[in-house]
């Protein structure tokens, strides 16, 4: 079996992959990363049996995929998605993308700019060999933009882990910066981010990270060519199996299904 | 027989005493080799007044002014606490204190030195950070300031041990000279012990410092790592070693990065080889 895609997911379906070879010895699992489009056009040329993208299908390779007898079938088995982190005490709880986006860059400097109170911005970002660093620039900063060169002021803080990150806002009123969502607790506040000022403001929370209301987020796709059968079946189910969930969480993803379920 | 085991000895005991320099110079050649094939390409002028530090971006930028002043600011912050208090701390346990107090400030001195600097950074995150901000009033309390206070609690042991010994090895008759002359106790050490003593307590701060430039754990997780050119002291700074320590594991080894790291760890070769190259010839000189 074959999975190709986006180097996003990559090392989370390497680790899928050899669990269920650990179970299921028989079979032969080969995973490569190469982009989403790299997924979808392998998918299309029957050269793969699983596509993992971390954007949804477009019309335009559905079409292809029609003239080539193919029907791409769409499992969403985690979820990509950063909070922004504040001071519980920090009256500010809503921001847009473009303030978030200036509040990076160091054009927004003061609290009161953007609903808090008078009191200069701690930006708090990751080192840059983190993914969730490559994220927010790439979805935060440059608006998905791949030309686009915006990136952190160098007054950005860079902390060694999403825990430093934590630790820093739970004791700072001034601070700011992004994690992943399970960091979201009674000592810190996440804020609501909208669109743009004319969209709402939405909380992270996993059901407005799956309907893609919340911005700073996307799911994560695999993609079968009709619905998957046989040993394809079985290792969707698998990736949806708790145990599979648990490695979604265990990777720095969301995983779909709350825990309690 | 005994002819043959002294030769023996002696060619062993040569072979450790060359290994340092072998370590040394190998070291440095390795260093040399990546860091040059890097400043071929991007230039050392580039590398080091450049104020912008992009490593991952497209085009990267590799500037490390920032780093070297960030890592200067962090170690003179460091000196400027420790070196007074150690040298101060190292007369006292060697000249005034009884010795009941004394057998056991030496011991916890000691005790000192053997804290790992990941545990000193960690408390120094959540304990002195936040007294930090609030003490001045802060935006954040991951500072340079907070960063030369913790490096100086580390760099105190080898000040106060080293000096401590420098200072108990001034023959007894200097000091008795210079009593019996009339000098009150605060002469004598001042003008007699300290002198004398000069050369070791040089030796015990050059010594601190390098430990100091060269420490990256509790750095990197108090200063902030803020690549940029600070105003103050209280400002957040990004240092060459936790650059190196947090960049290291991401980058293609043979790529643009690596070497660029290697570069950095170059220049810091440098700067404490020069410190140690200084301190080498003021104790030399003091020693005539």
């Amino acid at each position: 079996m074959q999975i190709k895609g986006s180097d996003t997911i990559v090392n989370l379906v390497q680790v899928w992959a050899e669990r269920f070879v650990e179970k299921n010895p028989e079979c032969n699992i080969g995973v490569t990363g190469g982009g989403s489009g790299t997924g979808f056009a392998a998918l299309l040329n029957s050269t793969c049996d699983i596509a993992m993208a971390s954007r949804a299908i477009e019309d335009k390779e559905i079409a292809k995929a029609a003239q080539n007898n193919i029907e791409p079938v769409e499992h969403i088995v985690g979820l990509d998605g950063l909070a922004v982190l504040i001071n519980k005490n920090n009256p500010a709880d809503k921001l847009t993308l473009e303030q978030l986006r200036d509040i990076f860059m160091a054009k927004i400097t003061n609290w009161k700019e953007v609903g808090g109170e008078d009191r200069k911005i701690v930006i708090l970002s990751r080192e840059s060999n983190s993914g969730t660093h490559m994220f927010f620039k790439e979805h935060v900063l440059r608006r998905g933009n791949a030309k686009s060169k915006e990136e952190f002021a160098p007054s950005a803080l860079l902390m060694p882990s999403s825990q430093a990150i934590y630790d820093e806002v739970s004791q700072n009123p001034n601070a700011l910066g992004y994690t992943g969502m399970g960091y979201i607790n009674g000592e810190v506040k996440a804020v609501s981010v909208a669109k743009d000022e004319s969209s709402g403001y939405f909380y992270p929370t996993a059901d407005n990270v799956i309907t893609g209301r919340y911005p700073i987020s996307r799911p994560l796709y695999l993609y079968t060519n009709g619905m998957a059968k046989g040993i394809v079946g079985k290792f969707i189910d698998y990736a949806l199996s708790p145990e599979g969930q648990k490695i979604v969480e265990e990777t720095d993803f969301v995983p779909i299904k709350k825990k309690s379920e | 027989m005994r002819k043959i085991i002294d030769s023996v000895m002696e060619t062993i005991v040569f072979i450790c005493g060359i290994l340092s320099i072998v370590f040394v110079a190998l070291i440095f050649g390795f260093l040399l080799k990546e860091g040059f094939a890097f400043f071929k390409e991007f230039g050392v002028i580039n590398f080091i007044t450049g104020r912008f530090w992009y490593p991952v971006s497209n085009p990267p930028q590799f500037g490390i002014l920032p780093l070297i002043v960030g890592s200067l600011l962090v170690t003179v912050g460091a000196a400027v606490i420790a070196v007074p208090m150690g040298v101060m701390a190292a007369l006292y346990i060697s000249e005034i204190a009884p010795k009941g107090v004394r057998d056991i400030l030496k011991s916890f001195v000691e005790l000192m030195a053997a804290i790992p600097s990941v545990v000193i950074g960690f408390v120094g995150m959540v304990t002195i950070v936040p007294i930090i901000r609030m003490t001045f009033n802060l935006p954040t309390g991951l500072t340079a300031f907070t960063g030369s206070l913790m490096l100086a609690f580390m760099a105190m042991p080898t000040i106060v041990t080293i000096s401590e010994d420098a200072i108990r090895s001034v023959p007894w008759a200097y000091k008795e000279g210079a009593l019996a002359l009339g000098a009150t106790r605060w002469q004598t050490v001042r003008r007699i012990v300290l002198k004398a003593a000069m050369p070791g307590i040089v030796a015990a701060v050059m010594l601190g410092i390098g430990r100091v430039i060269g420490e990256t754990m509790a750095v990197m997780m108090i200063t902030g790592n803020a690549a940029q050119i600070p105003h103050s002291i209280f400002e957040p700074v990004r240092t060459m070693t936790a650059t190196i320590a947090a960049e290291m594991g991401e980058t293609v080894r043979g790529g643009m990065h690596y070497r660029a790291l290697f570069a950095l760890g170059f220049v810091l070769f440098v700067i404490t080889f020069i410190v140690n190259f200084v301190a080498d010839l003021f104790s030399g000189k003091s020693k005539k």
